[in-house]
């Protein structure tokens, strides 16, 4: 079975620029690696796998070309663990503002 | 793959004229000097024209609160007397959740009006999912060119929050390595589609801003009668400052202190793949504030309408720490779960407040939406993943790129005044160098000094200087 079927929606990846062809005076970190992209859109050739080159039309309507890197892409972000550093801040300040209210009313 | 590198960079001027519809040689008097207000000014659009186009689309209007707890909390702490009020505009009421529908709104409304199919825009945050947003509502397609990952393929959660709410309004999103080559790529993609350049440096894009400083000025009159002693701005490209002071000036707010806020992350290379998430915070900071203060003219249009040196009074640094801290504040005692592009100017506002006295107004003028990748439990969970040290204790302690030191109290939130004099000295220094062989006229003097807030003597010192 093919990792993609027409109409899927997929993520392209391209090598914009090769690192030779990227402009100079970069810093090392960058100047040592390509340029690449990645784009969503939804596959137009019949079918294809991990890597073929395919083409998309994306959310726009345009059709832009690029190896097959990713099917339902999903968004993976999220909240992130709890943080014991800033947990109890509100906290502290809230119970800062209560103790002068108790005071006041003292 | 696309035009070389050095042909499409050879096409800029060309690019740029068909995708903004400004002739910047126009506007030009000297290899130092250009008509900023005529620029402003050209395409026809007054304040009263920009804030009815704003409100077609449900931009601005948006409500300015008092922050009586966190006002509170500030004079437990303050000099006998002193505590100013703080107030907070709050732009996360916004279509896309921030101040930056303001400046998409119009610039967008211009593009449809002349004929443009599309926009494009390059931003990692709110600027691109208010210009796909507004581009939604006007009926245009847009096109938003993101610098997202590290060669590992790593990204910063807050930027992958904003490739989600640019797909989310339809637009179609490149996503892209570290490099300063996204320009080559907005370049490209103009020529490629004949779209309209949402560039955050035209004039309409400012003067979308205007109407927040306009606004805030003459909401507070209205609630208190008068207008702010202070307002706080956070600072990167420079458009905020520039926009909010201008707007100001509109109103008749001249006597207002106007402050750019910046996170400090010095040391750390904005272009450098390894540096690139080393810091948790994608704008706002000094990466970008001191550059463009230093020279505004390094953007994807040949004059740059955001000139914040023009306008500021002070610039100041906070620590990512206490922005983080502030944000908690904001949350646990206001109530409002905002996101960390108002919070650093919030945060400025909380150690500056301690300076004033207790019948003066301060305004932090933006909040932004906040979410899943923008929230601090998220970016400090990527920060510790990334090889951050998150402690609490003194933020003085705070090393950009090292460690992130939450503040264990509010009387330890300061503000590391940035020198106005070393600011303007290098940018009348760069403007000499850019202009390479040419000898400055008087009026060349003027206009660096009204452009970078100087007397003529103290630009004449510097061109002295640079002569030896």
């Amino acid at each position: 079975m093919p990792d993609a079927n027409k109409g899927d929606l997929i993520q392209i990846h391209k090598i914009v620029l090769e690192p030779e062809k990227r402009p100079d005076n970069l810093p090392p970190s960058t100047a040592a690696v390509p340029y690449e992209c990645w784009i969503k859109g939804f596959l137009m050739n019949e079918n294809a796998n991990m890597g073929d080159k395919v083409k998309i039309k994306t959310f726009i309507g345009r059709e832009i070309s690029g190896a097959l890197y990713q099917v339902s892409p999903k968004y993976d972000h999220d909240f992130g663990e709890a943080q014991k550093e800033i947990l109890s801040v509100g906290y502290e300040a809230f119970q800062q503002l209560e103790n002068k209210h108790k005071a006041n009313r003292e | 793959m696309g035009a070389s590198y050095s042909e499409i960079m050879s096409k800029k001027q060309e690019i740029v004229l068909k995708a903004t519809g400004i002739n910047y040689d126009e506007f030009e008097f000297s290899p130092i000097s250009f008509d900023y207000e005529r620029l402003m000014n050209s395409c026809g659009y007054s304040l009263q024209d920009v804030q009815k186009i704003l409100l077609e689309t449900g931009v601005g209007q948006t409500q300015l609160v008092e922050l009586k707890n966190l006002t509170e909390l500030v004079r437990l702490i303050a000099p006998s007397g002193k505590g100013g009020r703080i107030f907070v505009k709050d732009e996360a009421a916004n279509p896309s959740g921030s101040f930056k529908d303001r400046r998409a709104a119009l610039s967008i409304y211009h593009a449809k009006k002349s004929g443009y199919k599309g926009v494009v825009a390059a931003s990692s945050g709110n600027y691109g999912a208010a210009v796909a947003s507004q581009a939604a509502k006007r009926g245009l397609k847009s096109i938003i060119l993101q610098e997202v990952y590290d060669n590992r393929k790593v990204g910063q959660p807050e930027i992958l929050e904003k490739t989600r709410a640019c797909e989310a309004y339809g637009a179609e999103v490149w996503q892209l390595t570290v490099g300063p080559e996204l320009f080559y790529i907005m370049l490209r993609v103009l020529e490629d589609t004949g779209f309209f350049s949402a560039s955050l440096y035209v004039p309409t894009s400012i003067l979308g801003i205007e109407t927040l400083g306009y606004e805030l000025a003459k909401q507070l009159l209205e609630m208190e009668g008068r207008f702010p002693d202070v307002v706080l701005i956070t600072h990167a490209g420079g458009g905020n400052v520039t926009g909010t002071a201008r707007g100001l000036i509109k109103a008749g707010s001249t006597q207002t202190a106007v402050v750019g806020v910046s996170v400090d992350l010095r040391g750390l290379h904005m272009a450098s793949d390894s540096d690139f998430n080393r810091k948790s915070f994608t704008t706002g900071h000094s990466g970008f504030g001191i550059p463009f203060l230093t020279w505004p003219d390094r953007t994807d249009v040949p004059r740059n309408c955001a000139r914040g040196l023009r306008y500021l009074d002070r610039y100041v640094l906070v620590s990512q720490g206490e922005v983080f801290y502030t944000t908690e504040l904001l949350a646990k005692l206001e109530g409002m779960e905002r996101g960390p592009a108002g919070n650093t100017s919030l945060a400025g506002a909380l150690a500056v407040a301690r300076e004033l006295d207790r019948d003066q107004i301060l305004v932090v003028q933006e909040t932004e939406y906040t979410a899943a990748g923008k929230m601090p439990s998220s970016q400090l969970t990527f920060a510790k993943e990334n090889g951050i040290k998150v402690t609490r204790g003194n933020p003085r302690e705070n090393t950009p790129g090292k460690s992130i030191v939450i503040p264990e109290r509010v009387d330890q939130l300061r503000v590391e005044d940035f020198s106005m004099d070393k600011i303007r000295h290098s940018y009348i220094k760069n403007a000499i160098k850019a202009a390479g062989d040419y000898e400055l006229t008087e009026a060349d003097e003027r206009f660096l000094a009204e452009d970078s807030k100087s007397s003529l003597d103290q630009v004449r010192e510097v061109i002295q200087s640079s002569n030896h």
